[in-house]
């Protein structure tokens, strides 16, 4: 919202669509107008999503973004700055490219309710009616089990950093302050939750830090699942002979109470005091997925039509990214991957037209064991119309050991996702 | 009549994937429509996150990068001609060239969507992209 105010906006939105859009994209714009789709969260996803709707609509749709931050900031590599060969500054960037480039519409401003009989979206700052609905945000934290640290105050103290931003520059300073001979402390909530194989690259990146600069450091690891549940022969290796005696990794470790005031953390076998600590939260689907009832009772992901990512529960709202119930890695990739078919299946339906009945898309993640070497796993999932979800096709598989060649690729891998996401 | 101009059609698809020893079958051809193509972007653009938007991946000048051996960027795509992107492709399939991630992605292909994505990329226009420019995080960014 740079040039116009909102009363300005909602006057002018009624219009044709060209009207506003950049001049690039009004001369591509050879359709009449298709109708609205309204994308709540500017992440991946929803980024991914907005772009590729104008792309391939050739403008004729109508395209507008709200997002509550003015930047973005990539999870991707934000481990990489706790363990210092990054700064937050290196994964942030604007969305001007985006909207200019491709007359994607864009609103700074939270959503509070959705209103899936009028179609239309309440925000704090006014209303948007939509012919079609994207639902991108990302993730919510649980904070039942965790009452202690709901508090903003709380988490100031005990950082998640699993959100990248200030959260991640915080961790990073609390490592730079602890003393040479201080404990980390880190969880890995139960799955699914965001980023995989993230927690134990993140446990890699201290270790790489802690390694250099503060030797007689150690990193507990309380993983509340029963084994490493991503790249496990992978990094069981690289704990143990990168960073020999310096992790103590301990499975089944479900964290069921936590002292503040000592860093202390009670799990059903031990006490473990810290003198830095990293809580990530268990995890479900954004909150504006909750409150607009997307997902059921009783499980917090959201139920969607893997030809569209349509909800299963409401018409006309599609779910993108890390909300989606997938049993799939909830990765970037992924996000990005999703959106792609949903904006070809919103294309489609919205000239009349039946989605492509057999999407197919690969996931690269590559996590970075030290500042200089990484590694992969990499699916190729295609949709199987009998069970009606997309499944790992043939191929597939992770790297062979860890490589400084596979870092030169995961950089390469960086500066693509970025430049399709937000250029 | 129209047996005629199917044959017709099936027998360009062949010039162009002459690489390829197996084709898809004569029902699998005949649907390469606008439903395909539909089907076939949405797949090459799942390629974007290493080779950029269309196949346009970003193309590094230095090499000041985090990594030790940043390199001057993946393949391009955008352009590539169809019986070389269809070889390399193979050879990444078939194990005969090494990689570090492309014989996982080839394996988990079938030789028609091989064929597809070589023709999706060679029509796409070459264009010079770099680096997206990061800045600063604001003050305002949302604290948690």
């Amino acid at each position: 919202m740079t040039h116009f105010s909102r009363r300005d906006f909602i006057k002018v939105a009624g219009l044709s669509s060209a009207l506003l859009a950049s001049g690039h994209a009004a001369a591509r714009a050879t359709k009449p107008p298709m109708g609205r789709v309204v994308i709540i969260g500017g992440g991946y996803a929803g980024a991914t999503a907005a772009k590729y709707l104008r792309l391939w609509s050739l403008g004729a749709i109508e395209v507008i973004v709200v997002e509550a931050n003015q930047q973005f900031v990539s999870c991707p590599l934000s481990n990489l700055v706790l363990g210092g060969s990054k700064t937050i500054n290196d994964l942030t960037f604007g969305y001007d490219a985006l909207k200019a480039n491709h007359g994607v519409k864009w609103l700074q401003d939270t959503v509070t309710a959705i209103d899936t009989d009028a179609k239309k979206i309440s925000m704090l700052r006014g209303e948007l009616s939509y012919d079609r609905l994207i639902v991108a945000p990302g993730i919510d934290f649980n904070y039942d089990e965790l009452p202690m640290l709901a508090s903003a105050e709380a988490q100031q103290q005990v950082p998640h950093a699993w959100k990248a931003g200030w959260q991640t520059v915080n961790l990073r300073k609390q490592l730079e302050a602890m003393a040479d001979g201080g404990v980390f402390v880190m969880n890995v909530p139960k799955a699914p939750y965001r980023c995989p194989p993230g927690p134990y690259e993140r446990v890699c990146q201290v270790a790489s830090y802690l390694k250099l600069r503060k030797p007689k450091s150690k990193i507990i690891v309380l993983d509340a699942n029963a084994e490493i549940i991503s790249k496990k022969g992978l990094f069981t290796k690289v704990f143990k002979e990168n960073y020999a005696g310096m992790i103590d990794y301990r499975p089944d470790h479900s964290i069921k109470g936590l002292d503040l005031a000592t860093k202390t953390v009670i799990t059903d076998f031990d006490n473990v005091s810290a003198d830095v600590l990293n809580i990530i939260p268990p995890q479900r689907a954004g909150k504006i997925a909750q409150i607009a009832h997307l997902t059921e009772k009783d499980y917090p992901w959201c139920e969607v039509d893997f030809l569209s990512y349509a909800s299963k529960l409401v018409e006309h709202v599609h779910i993108l990214g890390d909300s989606v119930a997938a049993g799939l890695p909830k990765s970037a990739h992924m996000a990005t991957n999703q959106a792609k078919v949903c904006a070809n299946a919103i294309v489609q339906l919205m000239a009349g037209q039946l989605p492509d009945p057999a999407p197919v898309f690969a996931n690269t993640c590559y996590s970075f064991i030290s500042d200089t070497s990484a590694m992969h796993v990499v699916n190729v999932y295609r949709y199987d119309a009998g069970k009606k979800m997309m499944l790992s096709a043939e191929g597939g598989g992770v790297s062979l050991s860890p490589s400084e060649k596979e870092a030169g690729y995961a950089v390469a891998w960086s500066q693509n996702i970025w430049a399709d996401t937000l250029t | 009549m129209k047996n005629r101009q199917i044959t017709w059609f099936l027998g360009l698809l062949l010039t162009t994937s002459l690489l390829l020893p197996a084709i898809g079958n004569a029902d699998e051809v005949f649907v390469f429509t606008a439903q395909q193509n539909n089907h076939i972007r949405a797949l090459a653009a799942s390629c974007a996150a290493c080779h950029g938007t269309m196949g346009n991946a970003v193309v590094n000048k230095s090499t000041t990068s985090a990594a030790s051996n940043a390199q001057e960027g993946n393949a391009v795509l955008a352009g590539m001609d169809v019986a070389d992107f269809s070889s390399k492709m193979l050879v990444f399939r078939d194990g005969s060239r090494k990689s570090t991630v492309m014989h996982h992605h080839a394996k988990g292909l079938s030789l028609d969507e091989i064929k597809q994505l070589a023709m999706h990329f060679s029509q796409q226009k070459r264009l010079l992209v770099v680096p997206f420019s990061a800045q600063a995080l604001k003050a305002e960014h949302d604290p948690l």
